[in-house]
């Protein structure tokens, strides 16, 4: 697999909130089958690349090009095709609260496959698998720990095999275990040749999964650079939030 | 020296209060607008998505079964009540002056066009306004409309339309059901309190209603259904504010929805005047 071919290219984003301008030139580019860890401080507007990325939310200037395509002017119903081919994993997993782990897994799979049920359960159980859920699969997602309404949100959007990831603060307020298992299934799902956005406050996490990292600040990447580099940095911002993460990890 | 003082403070607090007044007034001209907007753009688009496939019939369903199964017996309660207390007040208003025997024919005829329609749907109104706002609310500030976007299907079709389908089903069903029951009370009354025989209450409450009744008040119903499940759903999609903002949210669209209801009654009742019932 080529690990030069660039399949989301986001150019000069802005985007603001009332007077608030969050992102004043956001530019990054995503190279196939590697993953990007997200970080910056809290409102510095890391949740809204990835919104804004799917769709959720629109750019007021700027581009994003996913595989030759500009998706910023695209309708709700031109971004359904979009949607099928990058997965969301949201921060709390934003499982359907009336819908059981399986029904939860399934959705996509009913909406956008014409696989039958059978291939679908299968899907579902291998997802279960994937995720250590097994066994899970009438569970409604408040009988669920936090831990494994994340790992369920994790697997329903990567049910679809789509061709990109982003994860929005996929580890926040998890114990040390379930942060494990986590990534554990990152990592599998990485060894798959994924590509994906991880944002994230945990450095250690970071290190452990990403290709590259970018930090965010003052509404542009300030430094996007591999794990080694960023490392041997001396940006003085970089140093400070490295040092001031590690030690409220710590 | 000390008057001017007291009076040139006098004018700066009156101005101030006006200044808040001001304040507040424009607020509410710009929630009025946001409203009259919000609503206006989500009723285009439901009209735009309730033609194209998929159509989820399975929600419709579970939906008129949620919304009847809320429903049903407090609207059974409410209609016999109100049948009976109306037989009761038109009975003995009615015998001073003699007129007891037009208690079926007075009791019915308000109970089709008026009271049936009104009271379920300000109950529904009530029970599933507040249930639809509530759900839907409580799903947008723990971003499951979100998850439904970006999974790549749309609110409008898994949210709003198989509610807003179903509460248009299941309003005018209830409404005949909650005419049915409260006919049954003041017949109930009739016979106990007036002396007024089952069979003559029935013979003469049939006589007198026409299917145009019937269906006058079941279309109110309808419109009273569009605009309970357009502003709930609408007030769910737009909640902000986590549990606190489902809170308030619900209280508003209750609120609205009974307003509408009072005042859409009138204009909907004289609409009906003119056009249904000038002939008889």
């Amino acid at each position: 697999m080529s690990k030069e071919k660039v399949i989301l290219k986001i150019t000069d984003l802005h985007k603001a909130f009332g007077d608030k301008q969050v992102h004043k030139g956001v530019s990054l580019s995503l190279k196939e089958g590697e993953l990007i860890a997200l970080f910056g401080g809290s409102g510095t507007g890391k949740s809204v690349i990835l919104r804004s990325i799917i769709g959720l939310e629109k750019p007021d200037k700027g581009s994003i090009v996913f595989e030759g395509q500009e998706i910023t002017q695209l309708s709700e119903k031109e971004l359904v095709r979009i949607r099928t081919q990058i997965g969301f994993v949201f921060q709390n997993g934003a499982l359907f609260d009336s819908l059981t782990v399986e029904e939860n897994l399934a959705y996509p799979l009913i909406e956008h496959t014409n696989l039958s049920n059978k291939e679908i359960s299968e899907r579902v159980e291998e997802m279960l698998e994937m995720i250590d859920m097994k066994g899970s699969n009438k569970l409604l997602p408040a009988e669920l720990s936090g831990g494994m309404q994340k790992r369920t949100g994790l697997a329903r959007a990567t049910i679809l095999r789509p061709k990109v990831i982003l994860f929005d603060e996929p580890t926040a307020g998890l114990d040390p275990v379930n942060t494990k298992r986590l990534l554990k299934n990152i990592k599998t799902l990485k060894s798959r040749g994924m590509t994906g956005i991880f944002v994230t406050h945990d450095i250690p996490a970071a290190f452990e999964i990403s290709d590259r990292i970018a930090f965010l600040n003052d509404g542009k990447i300030h430094v996007i650079d591999t794990i080694e580099n960023i490392q041997k940095s001396n940006d003085s911002f970089v140093q400070s939030f490295i040092s001031e993460a590690m030690g409220h990890h710590e | 020296m000390e008057q001017v003082g007291l009076i040139s403070k006098k004018i700066f607090s009156m101005r101030l209060a006006l200044n808040e007044l001001h304040k507040n007034i424009g607020k509410k001209i710009f929630e009025i607008i946001h409203f009259c907007g919000g609503l206006g753009i989500l009723i285009k688009q439901v009209l735009d998505e309730i033609k194209t496939k998929p159509f989820y019939f399975k929600l419709v369903l579970d939906q008129i079964y949620q919304i009847g199964n809320r429903s049903i017996l407090l609207v059974a309660v409410t209609g016999l009540a109100t049948g009976s207390v109306m037989a009761l007040q038109f009975g003995f208003g009615l015998e001073k002056f003699g007129g007891k025997m037009y208690v079926p024919k007075l009791v019915a005829l308000t109970i089709s066009r008026e009271m049936g329609p009104v009271f379920a749907s300000l109950l529904v109104a009530g029970r599933i306004g507040s249930g639809i706002a509530s759900e839907v609310g409580s799903m947008k500030v723990t971003q499951q409309i979100d998850a439904i976007r970006a999974l790549g299907t749309s609110p409008i079709k898994k949210i709003v339309i198989p509610r807003l389908v179903a509460s248009m089903i299941a309003l005018p069903l209830l409404t005949l059901f909650a005419d049915y029951i409260a006919m049954l009370g003041a017949m109930a009354v009739s016979a106990l309190e007036l002396n007024i025989s089952a069979s003559y209450f029935l013979s003469k409450a049939v006589d007198t209603l026409t299917m145009a009744d019937l269906l006058t008040g079941m279309a109110k119903t309808g419109v009273f259904a569009f605009f309970i499940a357009m502003v709930a759903c609408w007030k769910g999609l737009n909640t902000q504010g986590g549990t606190q903002g489902v809170g308030n949210t619900t209280t508003w669209v209750v609120v609205t929805s009974s307003i509408f209801i009072m005042i859409s009654d009138f204009f909907l009742t004289k609409l009906f005047i003119v056009t249904v019932f000038s002939g008889t």
